[in-house]
């Protein structure tokens, strides 16, 4: 009897000690072998990112001319003054400008500077004297009285970051505060011109935050411009459908050194450009146009342009050594027999440069020849191409593609040309501002979708590349909302770049892609074959010992009762 | 897409002023076509177009002077060009063997499938990388599986593939050369093709290309070929891009037996203009055969004859211009007809000639032989020889052995490159001397290897293709070659450069091996997952059992003689039996 019963305790052991072994041992071994490879990503930081306070930080500068404050006044102006303004958009984004306005007089060389006899030339000696840094703003505030602009106008922006600004009638008995004050309702419109305006920040932050069909409407100006992105194709291409008779020559190397190149130099800081030409013959219209007896010239309406733009786009070709996305320039040269062709604008009016452009896409100008020989020419017939003309257009395009919007100015203020360089400081800035906060916008986006993602799929392999592709991502981010804190514009820029090109590094990483996660239920059938035969008799003598050792501890307190 | 109008302040009044006192500056690039048609002696027709443009410009100028305006060279190309510093590119794609027995040498030759050779700029640093996104570029282009390419069939041939273009580039470091046998064309192949031409397939020579005619042959070859070159009127380095696309219809064999053909039956259309950006246009038509027209008659007669020297042998042509008016007669369409009225005499042997094919049995090893034949009859001449084979069939190369008229012929140069397993093909370059009139034949031994159940293609039972060998060598000529470079020289004439006179250079290609690996049945991993699974678990389970037995001493039941014994003393009532 002991010896069955000393037999009977070695069972229990045994049974107990492949439990323990299965257990302990062969369950995390299991584990450890098939377990996928998953590198520690800042989740917490990454959370935080999501929601979004963005602070915009503008220097701007009051520089009282003679003749705008009274000397008791003058003795009386603070140093400066601290303006903040919140919006919250939604419930994650929050947007705080701040204006930090410093006040003081203008120096002697300052006074000389707005004694030229024009807006322009003071402009110009003023930029002389100083060097504003990227996204500050500069207001002389000039008397009543001054003649340097027509009576009318009540502010002339001038090419850099300086502004002139009529001072509004003050009463001699207000006191300073009140002065001030009401110079701040015109230095906030000056500043929503020159830096940004409440609807282009909500505009750039349009991929984080849900729009309504009202506001996107309302917003279809600002939303014009092509994404941000870190370089940008250009191609003008010369159409002609026509070669039998038209030998067309146009001079789009000189052209692009002369009008694009200028701007595109500016532009640097922002993205990389890169130029290029073509000629494509035989490009036909996927539209004919229509005869139009009242005007004597083929007629197409824009509704149509987009069927029309197909068959072309086809043979444009995207640019087979990058990525970047690409601005199309058309310029359409009609052939002989659908000469002159004229475009109507969804108004069915005549369109005096006849030419059309779409967000996003680019833009096509239709160029006639017709005129420019008699019937009897000689085909193919010679025709030089007027760049000017066509440059002109294809300019105004290019700055409507990128964001450098023409804003519709205040009443009373005027905007000086931006001039041979093709772009003033002022648009530059307010490029960088809404680039900067659409950049930090994409980024976090995409920085918070795919720690997402990679939360929900357990299965997906993080491997150290993408790990560290997130985290660069997340301190470019942090220090891209820093420096927009802090007013440091360019900086904000640069960061906000590298946020967004590593987090779509991340984001696009092919390992992130591999077949690599099974669903959970395919990969235990595989493993059944191993599972069911080794379990099922571990479980049952398990129970089984569990049982016993419940009857043995039953008869026990039997016993003892 | 929302169309808005732009609204910019123009100058609308001097569009007019400068056009009349305009004369354009002489156009730095030019654009050439030309179609060859051959008779061939089986009844055949070869059909040979190749499109020229050259462009004074250079695509490897860093900075400021990047190229990057086009007009005629197409843009995608040019970009290409300059981003990979590529210096020479070469890529074929065909449908077909080439037959040279029975059809002599085509003008450009080409192995079946893909063929890509690249030279790079001596600049650039990574070749592998560059290589790499190149091949998945032009893929991009041509609509192809050449991002297939990969280092595992990529070699650096040492001595066959030459610069044919400028620069005496030697270090083939710069050189990456791949075929893909597998790869079939097809018209989404042809598409892209013709968009790079610039009138596209609007007008000029390319209207006859009609894809459903031109895959219903029994051979097309489509190219493309951008070098740098010489040109003597430009008397600088210009870019040259050469596009080639060859057809060989077989009508014969396919339309009752009748040799005559037309451009309409042949492409089911008629020209009606040259391509207006073309400097020349023409179309030649061989007829050698037929010097005083006893054999064929041509319609429309042409009075232009041509002669040129093609591939050791001088033929003439009768040459039509589309820039002239006069050639498209009254209907302004031109159909070329060729009507037959003997038959055609005996075809000159081509040459040089080779064959390949794959010997052995079972699974295991085999034998690949590769048989070159010289028919000169009195001059014996060097050939190179070039075999690029994967790294899955393992070379024996202690079994290579060259006969030729049963005879051992020690090749004087072999540069053999081993292959590394998943990393790179085997590379194989000999220079074997060939006996006049004689049959060399290059035979080594393989064994296949056994690949990873991921490696095989979706039809493993195809069998795997090993590229064609390309045999490269200057074949004695029978008339004199002429070495100078004009202008007025037909394209198809033109483009390898002669050397000198005495010989004139030939590649050809041997037909790809098709060759069956052992094949696992590919339900295997979940088989042998199972299987494991039951081995272990049957093993487990035994072991458990003889851990978790209780071992008892059983009373051993007593023999039946006994129990029965027993039984019988119970009822009689006397002692049982212990």
């Amino acid at each position: 009897m002991a010896a069955l019963q000393l037999e009977k305790q070695r069972v229990r052991n045994a049974v107990l000690a492949i439990a323990a072994v299965v257990i302990v041992v062969g369950i995390p071994l299991w584990w450890k072998t098939t377990e996928t490879y998953r590198a520690w990503l800042p989740y917490s930081e990454i959370s935080e990112l999501d929601s979004l306070q963005l602070q915009l930080s503008v220097d701007i500068e009051v520089v009282f001319s003679r003749g705008t404050l009274t000397p008791e006044q003058q003795k009386k102006v603070p140093l400066s003054h601290v303006n903040v303004k919140e919006h919250q958009i939604d419930a994650k984004t929050g947007l705080r400008y701040k204006y930090e306005t410093r006040y003081r007089t203008a120096t002697i060389m300052e006074e000389d500077a707005l004694n030229q006899p024009t807006a322009a030339e003071a402009d110009l000696s003023l930029h002389m004297l100083s060097e504003n840094s990227c996204g500050s703003v500069v207001v002389y505030v000039i008397p009543e009285s001054s003649a340097l602009m027509p009576e009318d106008v009540k502010a002339y922006v001038g090419q850099r970051r300086t502004v002139l600004l009529r001072s509004p009638p003050f009463r001699s008995s207000w006191s300073l505060k009140e002065v001030l004050s009401n110079l701040d309702v015109e230095v906030e419109q000056v500043v929503s011109t020159m830096s940004f305006g409440h609807q282009d920040i909500v505009a750039a932050l349009s991929n984080r935050v849900r729009m309504t069909k009202v506001t996107k409407e309302s917003m279809a100006d600002s939303m014009r411009a092509i994404k941000s992105s870190p370089g940008y194709e250009i191609t003008f291409s010369l159409l002609n459908p026509d070669p039998k008779s038209h030998s067309l020559h146009w001079d789009i190397e000189g052209a692009v050194q002369s009008y694009i190149q200028p701007l595109l130099n500016k532009l640097a800081p922002i993205a990389n450009f890169s130029v290029d030409s073509q000629i494509l013959y035989y490009a036909v219209l996927g539209v004919n146009p229509r005869f139009d007896n009242s005007v004597s010239a083929y007629t197409l309406s824009a509704d149509s342009l987009s069927h029309v733009i197909n068959p072309v786009e086809a043979r444009l070709g995207s640019n087979a050594a990058s990525s970047n996305p690409v601005l199309n320039f058309l310029l359409y040269v009609p052939d002989a027999h659908h000469s002159p062709l004229y475009i109507r604008d969804h108004s069915k009016r005549e369109v005096p440069s006849n030419a059309f452009h779409s967000p996003r896409w680019g833009g096509i100008m239709v160029y006639n020849v017709n005129e420019m020989y008699g019937p009897e020419a000689e085909r193919p017939v010679d025709i030089n191409i007027n760049m000017a003309k066509v440059m002109g257009v294809f300019l105004a395009q290019l700055r409507l593609m990128l964001g450098v919007q023409r804003t519709h100015p205040p009443t009373g203020f005027v905007l000086q040309s931006p001039g041979s360089a093709g772009l003033a400081d002022w648009e530059l800035d307010r490029l960088l501002w809404s680039r900067s906060v659409e950049n930090i916008a994409t980024a976090s986006t995409t920085i918070t979708s795919l720690a997402q993602l990679l939360d929900q799929i357990g299965n997906i392999v993080i491997n150290d590349n993408v790990a560290q592709q997130v985290s660069s991502a997340v301190t470019s981010l942090q220090s891209a909302v820093a420096e927009l804190e802090a007013g440091n514009l360019a900086f904000a820029l640069h960061y906000s770049r590298e946020a967004v090109l590593a987090s779509e590094r991340a984001f696009f990483d092919p390992s992130l892609l591999h077949l690599l996660y099974f669903p959970d239920d395919q990969k235990f059938a595989i493993y059944i074959p191993l599972f069911l035969p080794m379990c099922v008799p571990i479980v049952l003598s398990l129970l089984k010992t569990v049982s016993e050792a419940k009857q043995r501890l039953a008869d026990k307190q039997a016993k003892s009762d | 897409m929302q169309w808005q109008s732009t609204d910019v302040e123009v100058n609308r009044s001097d569009g007019t002023k400068n056009s009349e006192t305009f004369t354009p500056a002489p156009a730095k690039d030019q654009f050439q076509e030309e179609l060859v048609i051959r008779p061939l002696h089986s009844g055949d027709i070869y059909a040979s177009f190749q499109f020229r443009t050259l462009w004074d410009t250079d695509f490897l100028q860093e900075g400021q002077k990047k190229v990057s305006h086009y007009r005629l060279f197409p843009k995608s190309l040019g970009q290409v060009l300059s981003k990979f510093s590529v210096q020479e590119l070469h890529i074929s794609f065909t449908q077909g063997f080439w037959r040279t027995m029975q059809w002599g040498q085509p003008f450009i030759p080409s192995p079946p499938g893909a063929e890509l050779w690249v030279w790079f700029h001596h600049t650039v640093s990574d070749v592998d990388g560059n290589w790499k996104e190149l091949t998945n570029v032009l893929s991009g282009i041509f609509c192809a599986s050449l991002n297939f390419i990969d280092m595992t069939n990529t070699v650096q041939p040492s001595a066959s593939f030459k610069p044919l273009g400028l620069g005496n580039a030697t270090d083939h470091r710069f050189l990456r050369y791949a075929t893909l046998p597998r790869e079939i064309v097809c018209t989404e192949n042809l598409t892209p093709w013709k968009k790079l031409l610039p009138c596209g397939s609007k007008a000029g020579l390319a209207v006859l290309m009609k894809s459903e005619k031109l895959f219903h042959s029994s051979f097309h070859s489509q190219a493309v070929h951008i070098r740098p070159i010489c040109q003597a009127s430009f008397f600088s380095k210009s870019w040259e891009l050469r596009q080639t696309l060859n057809v060989v219809f077989d009508h014969y064999t396919s339309g009752q037996g009748k040799k005559e053909w037309s451009l309409f039956k042949m492409f089911s259309r008629t020209l009606t203009e040259a391509c207006p950006l073309a400097s020349s246009s023409k179309v030649y038509v061989d007829i050698t055969d037929n010097p005083e027209g006893e054999l064929f008659e041509l319609s429309p007669a042409t009075p232009l004859l041509s002669q040129a020297v093609v591939l050791g042998d001088r033929r003439t042509y009768s040459v039509y211009d589309l820039t002239r008016a006069e050639t498209f007669g009254q209907l302004r369409s031109f159909n070329l007809l060729l009507r037959w009225k003997g038959d055609s005499g005996d075809m000159l042997r081509p040459l040089l000639h080779a064959e390949r094919y794959v010997a052995g049995f079972g699974l295991q090893t085999g034998e690949i032989h590769t048989v070159i034949y010289n028919n000169h009859p009195y001059r014996a001449f060097p050939v190179l020889l070039m075999d690029s084979v994967p790294w899955y069939l393992q070379l024996y190369i202690h079994t290579l052995t060259v006969t030729s008229k049963s005879r051992d012929n020690k090749p004087s140069y072999i540069h053999y490159q081993p292959a590394k397993d998943r990393h790179r093909p085997h590379l194989l370059e000999m220079l074997i001397q060939l006996p006049p009139h004689s049959m060399t034949e290059v035979t080594v031994q393989f064994e296949r290897a056994l690949l990873k159940w991921t490696e095989y293609t979706p039809d493993p039972n195809h069998g795997f293709y090993v590229g064609s060998s390309v045999i490269s060598a200057l074949v004695p000529s029978m008339v004199a070659m002429s070495t100078n470079f004009t202008q007025d020289q037909p394209l198809f004439s033109s483009f390898v450069p002669v050397k000198e006179e005495s010989s004139y250079f030939v590649r050809v290609y041997t037909e790809p091996l098709l060759v069956n690996l052992p094949t696992p049945d590919f339900s295997m991993p979940y088989n042998v997952i199972c299987l494991t699974c039951t081995v272990v678990a049957v093993g487990y389970g035994s072991f458990y059992n003889l851990l978790t037995r209780t071992f008892q001493v059983d009373e051993p039941s007593p023999p039946l003689a006994k129990r029965l014994a027993n039984f019988i003393r119970r009822i009689r009532g006397v002692p049982l039996l212990a």
